[in-house]
């Protein structure tokens, strides 16, 4: 007997065939949104990345792009504003009060959907972030729309429904879907997987301000402090020109120490593949694939990484991909632009060396340090 | 106090396996588990239990199968186990499950006295959205807190609890009000091996199994794929690139052969390196 199902259980089978019929009181949803995330004055990158996914969408519907700003008051969030113009957006929605100065899930909620019951965009994007995700859920639930996370591809088809893609089942199969009868259709993306686009000076446009109708008394969350991450390469992972990442393959924990090490000779972030963060070789901060960080460097080297899907549509938008691995058939060289056959644990130390040597002669001395700890620190960011 | 914990059985996702011809998920002999996330926010659960006494009761919605998931957390030391299984919860996305879930919840309230925190895994090993612990907590107007590293102090007095929440960059400090809802982050503990008397318990221990009736579904249009507002349109696999990985030949020094290949194949990445490389 076999027991090949069909990948969506049979009841998603029944979805596929639900039509469009849109309820007239969603018909006046017009124009995309994204949402520009700023945490402590600094607007997380995702948001322009967004904007250039939403440029495009917009583009194709005939529709107007609009960056949705929240924020406390002042230059931060008029910068944010600013921005969001040179990155593409054809008007600014700002709401900015003091009582938005710390990301709270409430305040932010009822900032978010105030202005979706008001303006009524149909299609609103916003990053995959810890944020991202904990203001989308909350807005989608109230407003019972549809939600789409961690999408990869998002598309207008004929009939200008969005059409949202995403890996599913742990990354194995894509599937797109709709939000075909409610509005807003929304989804969220994450870091680095959308490209980031050109940053242009364009004047300004409208700008409307919308205010919060909230005060510090009405919200129950109070903010008591805020840590920052000492180690601030983490978060650079996904920002990070070239990166080191390891595998399985490499066979042992003690081996993955060849990987900080040729990081470290190139500058670059290291990082690794999900079963070495399941066997508890690595943090599960350095892990990248679908579960992961996205990355889009100009140089990825994968050592001893098979290259299942759930890695590979988080290492697609690097420039250049170079895998090492023992196995000619493993799928990670159906992916990457150059691969080399061989045992990564013989090659990476070698391969450290010739790069140490060919890059920067005066480096040539150097002992690579064993308790390498992290990169130099690079802001994050465009 | 009276923790209620949702869990979610699913596939080990490991393990799945995708048929190359049809490009069909093969579940043959794919076991399922607790999603890996959720048994943090158990451990979490039974901490506080340890600490301020009570209970704790896992609730999930799913096939009847996923009594199994269930019987594992009551090994673990959870009191009591709901099983929220109907057919007309199939298909549902996660605003519908949300639904369910939050209409269970209240029930469980009213049964077995109001939970004092709810808590979730951060997303599932399966759908991997993140949205379910936050759609709960707007379904039944509780408080949130998503991405927990670590719950402070707690006043079951006051109402209020205090948490680190993991955030872009750093950890945010809250203090809220009970009832929260709470999603923990991985890797913030680890699971306990159950007591041998949990796991005798658990083998013969009732598991509560709810309809959507029984739950007190009142309208079954916002349950399974009827209250789903997302549709799956079409499902694949992701096409193979044109082109295979140009190999570097095996030669006596492979490391300078693929440095070379890779200078050829991107000349400008040289000096973009070499910058890199200087700052270090």
């Amino acid at each position: 007997m076999t027991n090949v199902i069909k990948a969506p259980a049979s009841s998603a089978a029944g979805r596929a065939a639900a039509k469009k019929e849109l309820p007239e009181h969603f018909r006046a949803y017009k124009h995309v949104w994204v949402f520009v995330e700023q945490e402590r004055g600094e607007v997380h990158p995702v948001s322009w990345e967004l904007m250039g996914a939403g440029r495009r969408l917009a583009d194709k519907l005939k529709v107007d792009l609009a960056a949705v700003v929240i924020g406390p008051e002042g230059e931060a969030a008029r910068n944010a504003a600013l921005q969001s113009f040179s990155y593409g957006a054809n008007l600014v929605y700002l709401v900015a009060d003091q009582v938005l100065a710390d990301y709270r899930n409430e305040a932010y909620t009822k900032a978010l959907t105030d202005l979706v019951n008001s303006y009524k965009p149909e299609i609103l994007l916003l990053g995959a972030t810890t944020l991202g995700r904990d203001l989308a859920g909350s807005v989608a639930t109230t407003l019972l729309t549809g939600l789409t996370a961690d999408c990869t591809e998002l598309d207008v088809d004929s009939d200008g429904s969005l059409a949202a893609t995403r890996p599913t089942f742990g990354g194995s199969l894509l599937c797109t879907i709709y939000t075909l009868n409610y509005r807003p259709q929304m989804a969220t993306v994450r870091p680095r997987v959308m490209p980031m686009p050109e940053c242009i000076a364009r004047d300004p446009g409208r700008i409307i301000l919308h205010s919060l109708d909230l005060i510090e008394a009405d919200i129950v969350s109070k903010v008591l402090s805020f840590v920052p991450d000492r180690d601030s390469s983490i978060s650079s992972l996904a920002y990070a020109d070239v990166v080191v990442a390891g595998g399985l393959g490499l066979g042992s924990v003690e081996n993955f120490e060849l990987v900080r090490q040729l990081a470290a000779v190139l500058g670059a972030e290291h990082g690794c593949s999900r079963p070495l963060v399941q066997k508890g070789w690595v943090t599960s901060d350095r892990q990248i694939g679908q579960t992961g960080k996205t990355i889009r460097p100009k140089l990825y080297i994968a050592a001893g990484i098979s290259g299942a899907i759930q890695h590979r549509v988080g290492v697609e938008g690097a420039d250049l991909i170079i895998a090492i691995n023992t196995d000619k058939n493993a799928p990670i060289f159906d992916f990457a632009h150059i691969g080399v056959v061989t045992d990564a644990v013989r090659l990476l130390p070698a391969l450290a060396a010739a790069f140490q040597a060919r890059l920067s002669p005066r480096l040539r001395d150097r002992v690579v340090s064993h308790d390498f700890r992290g990169a130099p620190q690079r802001r994050r960011g465009p | 106090m009276h923790n209620v914990v949702c869990i979610k059985q699913v596939p080990d996702s490991a393990q799945i396996r995708v048929h190359p011809v049809t490009n069909t998920i093969m579940r043959q002999g794919v076991p399922t588990i607790i999603n890996p996330y959720d048994l943090f926010a158990l451990e979490a659960a039974l901490e506080l239990r340890d600490k301020f006494g009570g209970e704790i009761t896992v609730v999930t919605m799913g096939p009847p199968s996923a009594e199994d998931s269930l019987r594992k957390a009551l090994t673990f030391g959870a009191e009591r186990a709901v099983l929220l299984t109907d057919r007309c919860f199939a298909g549902a996305d996660t605003l519908a499950t949300t639904y369910a879930l939050a209409t269970a919840i209240r029930k469980i309230g009213k049964d077995y006295g109001q939970p004092d925190l709810i808590f979730t895994g951060k997303q599932t090993i399966d759908g991997d959205t993140a949205q379910v612990g936050p759609g709960i907590a707007k379904r039944l107007q509780v408080m949130q807190l998503t991405y927990v590293v670590k719950i402070g102090a707690l006043d079951l007095t006051a109402r209020t609890i205090e948490a680190e929440r993991r955030s872009e960059g750093g950890v945010q400090v809250l203090r809220t009000r009970l009832p929260c809802l709470i999603t923990m982050l991985e890797a913030t503990n680890q699971i306990r091996r159950g007591a041998m008397a949990d796991a005798l318990r658990a083998a013969r221990a009732p598991i509560v199994k709810w309809s959507a009736q029984d739950a007190g579904v009142e309208d079954i249009s916002k349950c399974g794929l009827k209250g789903s507002p997302t549709v799956v349109k079409r499902v694949f696999a992701p096409s193979a690139r044109a082109d295979k990985a140009t190999l570097v030949e095996p030669s006596e020094e492979p490391a300078q052969a693929l440095i070379d290949t890779i200078f050829k194949h991107q000349p400008k990445l040289e000096a973009d390196l070499a910058a890199l490389a200087g700052n270090v």
